[in-house]
């Protein structure tokens, strides 16, 4: 589960990114969340990763509390994290198998059970003809999937995906829109940041829109637009 | 961390040596240059502790006796001698004994002939403790009745003071400076290695690696290269030490220098070596890693 409670996060240069912010995203909920640049959408992943801490309020993620959690337990909040960036980041040198295998290999798991998910989770996302295939020699949308099969390998409870569509065209938008709500069918919470409003009508979830810094609205967008009549 | 990832943390580690080649090549190279004049420092300061210990163990105080005191008398004031604070033991020679020493040093030269034993006086050979008071105590030995003078070399003695001290200085300068160095140079090549490989630190870090894990194998990278740079400057050290003493051997004028082997030296030397290139492999990497651990 994902809590926020009242969370202001402020910059050290002064600028509030988030100024009171409170939602709640439940164990194996669909969510987009959505907003202008600027909005604070990104500072809302970087706190629910660990990778900033809330100025007041607080965070829980998956059993974490942010604000006051230990440097040394952030790795172990992160493999209950798995997220997706729009740049894929993924290790060109590495083939499509060793760039799964290394997101397993270096939260210390055994050679065997890297062999048996591996295969698994690139099945799942539907590259399993293409294991010994270098990044670079794939389309955008299967680069995508391979970072998507990379965050899912570690079996996290949540799913977070970071303008996932974003240097996709439509077709294969819609392609990995369809594999993450399959992601989610299976039970893990995936929460989508994204501009795309065509993606968000099509799949008729739960969206969160932030603006400056606090949640505007939230809800399905038909409940969305009924409150805003 | 796990047992089994072990393996796979130290494989990368060395496979990182072999990634930054040149880098690599230049850490170790600039590790044994480094440890070698550490190296030769420590052993040249060593030689010349011993040659200084030599020379406190043979210099000596000669003290001269009064000849208007009876042989008898002049025994006895060996009590007083021996009772002052820096005198390790005495010996008394007599006038007879003296000039049999001073025929048998000239070689029963002919023009010493006529120097008879009352020309001389009884003597006593006086060792020290600690040769660096000599000047203390050849003071306290003139003041003792009976002494009518003394013979003490202690500006040689305090010569050879002072080249030890300042020796000692200077190594001890000279080995923070280039271990300061050598450091650097290692810190630096894994500072490029950690670069080279910072999106897959990031990501890393993204799927929830801890820092222990992310940073071993810069420290088996840096290790490796501290301990690679550490055996070839012992090998180094070894062969140029051992053809030096060979050399110095051969010429004369230098036999007043006497070397130790370098066997003798064997392990403190391996110990100096190991800790040095450990020293700077594991403090070089681990100093370079912090910075690129906040991803």
């Amino acid at each position: 589960m994902i809590q926020f409670i009242d969370v202001v996060k402020s910059y050290e240069q002064g600028n509030n990114a988030l100024n009171g912010v409170t939602m709640q995203i439940e164990d194996g909920e669909f969510c987009f969340l959505v907003g202008p640049s600027g909005s604070g959408k990104s500072t809302i992943i970087k706190l629910i990763t660990g990778e900033l801490k809330p100025t007041s309020g607080a965070v829980h993620v998956n059993g974490y509390s942010l604000e006051r959690i230990r440097k040394r337990e952030i790795p172990y909040l992160r493999r209950t994290v798995g997220v997706v960036f729009q740049d894929f980041r993924l290790i060109d040198k590495m083939t499509v198998y060793e760039n799964v295998a290394f997101a397993m290999r270096v939260v210390g798991a055994r050679e065997k059970e890297i062999k048996e998910r591996v295969p698994y989770v690139l099945e799942l996302v539907g590259l399993e003809g293409k294991m010994s295939r270098h990044p670079h020699e794939m389309s955008g949308g299967e680069q995508q999937r391979l970072a998507i099969a990379r965050a899912l390998v570690n079996n996290p409870s949540t799913i977070i995906a970071d303008e996932p569509t974003g240097n996709l065209d439509p077709e294969r938008s819609f392609e990995i829109m369809a594999l993450l709500q399959e992601i989610n069918n299976l039970g893990t919470t995936v929460l989508v940041v994204t501009h795309a409003q065509n993606l968000v009508e099509l799949f008729n979830k739960r969206v969160i829109a932030i603006d400056e810094g606090l949640v505007v609205s939230d809800g399905t967008e038909e409940e969305n637009e009924d409150e805003a009549e | 961390m796990k047992l089994n990832n072990l393996g796979y943390l130290l494989k990368e580690g060395l496979r990182g040596i072999f990634l930054h080649g040149f880098m690599s090549f230049a850490a170790v190279c600039v590790t044994v240059a480094c440890l070698v004049i550490v190296g030769s420092f420590s052993i040249l300061a060593y030689n010349l502790d011993l040659m200084v210990q030599e020379l406190n163990q043979t210099s000596e105080i000669l003290v001269y006796i009064d000849s208007d005191l009876s042989d008898a008398e002049a025994k006895s004031i060996g009590t007083k001698i021996n009772l002052l604070d820096n005198v390790l033991q005495s010996t008394f020679v007599s006038r007879e004994e003296a000039l049999q020493n001073f025929i048998d040093d000239h070689d029963g030269d002919s023009a010493f002939s006529g120097v008879r034993a009352e020309d001389l006086r009884h003597r006593y050979v006086v060792v020290l403790e600690d040769n660096t008071k000599m000047k203390q105590t050849d003071e306290q030995l003139k003041q003792l009745p009976g002494v009518a003078s003394t013979n003490a070399a202690y500006e040689l003695a305090e010569g050879f003071s002072t080249i030890q001290n300042v020796l000692h200085m200077v190594s001890l300068a000279l080995i923070a400076v280039l271990l300061v160095v050598s450091l650097l140079i290692i810190s630096n090549t894994v500072k490029l290695a950690m670069y080279d490989r910072k999106d897959e630190i990031a990501i890393m870090k993204m799927v929830g690696a801890t820092n222990g894990f992310i940073r071993l194998p810069f420290v088996v990278e840096g290790f490796s290269l501290g301990m690679m740079g550490a055996i070839l400057a012992f090998g180094l050290e070894w062969v140029a030490y051992d053809t030096m003493v060979q050399r110095i051997a051969l010429v004369d004028s230098l036999q007043l220098f006497s070397f130790v082997s370098f066997q003798e030296v064997l392990i403190p030397m391996v110990a100096v070596f190991g800790a040095a290139g450990m020293f700077v492999g594991i403090v070089g990497s681990w100093t370079s890693i912090r910075k690129f651990m906040n991803v």
